[in-house]
């Protein structure tokens, strides 16, 4: 007895040693191969304690299992982490379910305790919730079906219903002696699975982040009441663990998109946009600058003259010229990627225009949005991989006051995130949400797909202004001609 | 046994929310995919059960066996693969600072 928690709490501070050393990127793979090592050990522990006559055919399932995530991680691409790591989410969910599935098909005959009665249907209940839920996001991610969230009539009280009656069950479950509980767990798992499938139906794209993180939390609170039913101590620990590790990113997420958690599982329909674009900018030359729309208002400063100039000349070749003009004059920029990056594949791309600005005896900075891309940090990983040191990858709170210093900021891909309405209007969808102040810099080159709105439907007003030149088309072609304009 | 087990459930809870709450956001998506891994811990459960099993039940605790197996290794693996792409300064810079102020 005394061992087993010793053991336990051996394993646990394992884990949390582990993720301690993930708080420094110079220490975090030690930290992932810190919590590797004592998962291998809560394994073989488990296998030391237990009746071993099973030992060889458990083996075989355990190795069977291993591989097949071997290949599976070595196979996907970083681009394709967000669905990773839902699906993986929903196998743990799945497994969790499973265990305490299994434990009741074993023990129901036996005398057994409340407490199992309610951990059990609980358990089964959130992991099924969480492996439906996490499959919806794996096929939305991947772009298999549901792309466009599904709003269903009813779609609130569906999702309420289900939830409520599966709480009701357990309930019931745990207050009469328990002669209707093997009746009860499937209808429970079954409205745990509807559940999942209700809530992520309707989500939208750019709120992936937080469903992924509300998931992985979902995925660890089931493995830990599991752990409460078959009472296993490093299972309820470590599960709690991963459900608080969740519980943080969803908070941090919501938080970097100003949106309540409820609001984000009530469904996104995102606003009319209110103001048609101007038909002068509706012509398709690849490379238009901003200051042609934005000088026709009341742009009072200095820049109008330039802005007017700017107007006349409204061939390509011209516009190319001023854009080459300021890259060459810029000492300070700084780069603000987007998911829009990741799906023109322009990682590599905005590299090479890294070692351009660079080899030119240029400053150079990234500034990372909390929620840019399909899961928190995505866009760090996605930068990783091309090559870029970890040390020029700046956070919002670290880049903000910078803005201000630097003679261009590119954004490549990035839309909602950089829209100074989120301060400057009241009641968009955005309004509040903290954005990286890239307006403040001298210039701005925005080298977005086109001029429509990001996810939340809002003009972005960064577009409209006069320092702010515009390079319309895909990254991936964009990009490496800013390159040569450095060269 | 039980009170030993709700004690440790509370304690690495906060422990984990303080230690959690310091990882920077360069690393949220190791982190999470570490975590993912870790939630793949259901597999030692699924192990007790799975020995312990009779004939009806053993399938059961087979697929979660896998499952789970899969959630470790492939939460692991992925997160040392991303881990490994993480590189601090790898060249001194011969560019002079400008300070940014």
């Amino acid at each position: 007895m005394a061992v087993t928690i010793a053991i336990a709490i051996l394993i646990i501070v394992g884990f949390l040693a582990g993720i301690r050393l993930m708080q420094s990127p110079r220490t975090a793979l030690w930290g992932n191969r810190l919590g590797a090592l004592s998962m291998i050990i809560a394994i073989a522990w488990t296998f030391i304690t237990t009746n071993q006559a099973a030992f060889s055919t458990a083996l075989i399932y355990i190795v069977i299992g291993g591989l097949i995530g071997l290949i599976l991680g070595q196979s996907v691409k970083m681009i394709h982490m967000p669905q990773t790591v839902a699906l993986l989410n929903g196998f743990g969910g799945a497994a969790s379910a499973l265990v305490v599935w299994a434990a009741v098909v074993i023990y129901h005959g036996e005398g057994i305790e409340m407490l199992f009665w309610g951990t059990s249907g609980l358990a089964l209940g959130v992991g099924a919730l969480t492996f439906s839920g996490s499959i919806i996001a794996v096929l939305k991610l991947q772009g298999l079906a549901f792309r466009q969230p599904v709003q269903l009539k009813f779609h609130g009280h569906i999702l309420r219903v289900a939830i409520l009656l599966a709480a009701l069950l357990i309930i019931i479950n745990i207050s009469l002696p328990g002669q209707y509980y093997i009746y009860f767990l499937p209808i429970i798992a079954l409205l745990g699975l509807s559940a999942g499938f209700f809530m992520t139906l309707r989500i939208g794209g750019a709120d992936m982040p937080i469903v992924i993180s509300l998931l992985n939390s979902f995925s660890g609170i089931a493995a830990s009441i599991a752990g409460l039913a078959v009472e296993n101590i490093i299972l309820a620990g470590t599960g709690a663990l991963v459900g608080v590790a969740g519980l943080i990113l969803t908070r941090i997420m919501c938080r970097a998109m100003n949106r309540s958690l409820f609001s984000v599982l009530a469904g996104f329909t995102p606003g009319k946009k209110e103001t048609a674009a101007p038909s002068s900018k509706m012509d398709k030359s690849a490379v238009k600058t901003g200051a042609l729309a934005g000088a026709e208002e009341a742009e009072k400063e200095k820049k109008e003259i330039e802005a007017n100039i700017e107007s006349d000349s409204t061939t390509d070749e011209d516009a190319k010229i001023r854009l080459s003009e300021i890259i060459d004059q810029a000492k300070r920029i700084i780069i603000v990627p987007g998911y829009g990056m990741a799906v023109a594949q322009a990682q590599n791309a905005v590299k090479e225009l890294l070692d351009a600005l660079e080899g030119q005896g240029k400053q150079v900075k990234f500034a990372i949005h909390p929620v840019a891309g399909r899961m928190p940090g995505h866009m760090n990983v996605l930068l990783a991989e091309a090559g870029i040191d970890y040390d020029k990858l700046m956070d919002l709170d670290a880049i903000n006051p910078q803005f201000e210093y630097a003679d261009l900021v590119i954004i490549v891909g990035a839309c909602d995130v950089v829209n100074p309405a989120a301060n400057a209007a009241e009641g968009t969808p955005i309004s509040g949400m903290p954005i990286l102040n890239a307006e403040k810099a001298k210039h701005v080159i925005v080298c977005n797909i086109d001029e429509k709105p990001g996810y939340s439907g809002v003009d972005n007003l960064l577009y409209e202004q006069s320092h702010v030149y515009s390079f319309w088309g895909d990254a991936a072609k964009t990009i490496p001609q800013l390159t040569e304009m450095v060269m | 046994m039980l009170l030993a087990m709700f004690i440790i459930l509370i304690a690495a809870a906060l422990l984990g929310y303080r230690i959690i709450s310091a990882v920077p956001p360069l690393l949220h998506t190791p982190l999470m995919s570490g975590m993912n891994a870790l939630s793949g811990i259901t597999v030692i459960g699924a192990l007790a059960v799975f020995i312990t099993a009779p004939a009806g039940a053993e399938a059961w605790s087979a697929a979660a066996l896998i499952l789970a197996m899969i959630n470790v290794v492939g939460g692991f693996w992925v997160t040392e693969r991303m881990l490994r792409m993480f590189k601090g300064k790898t060249k001194e810079s011969e560019v002079q600072e400008i300070p940014w102020q």
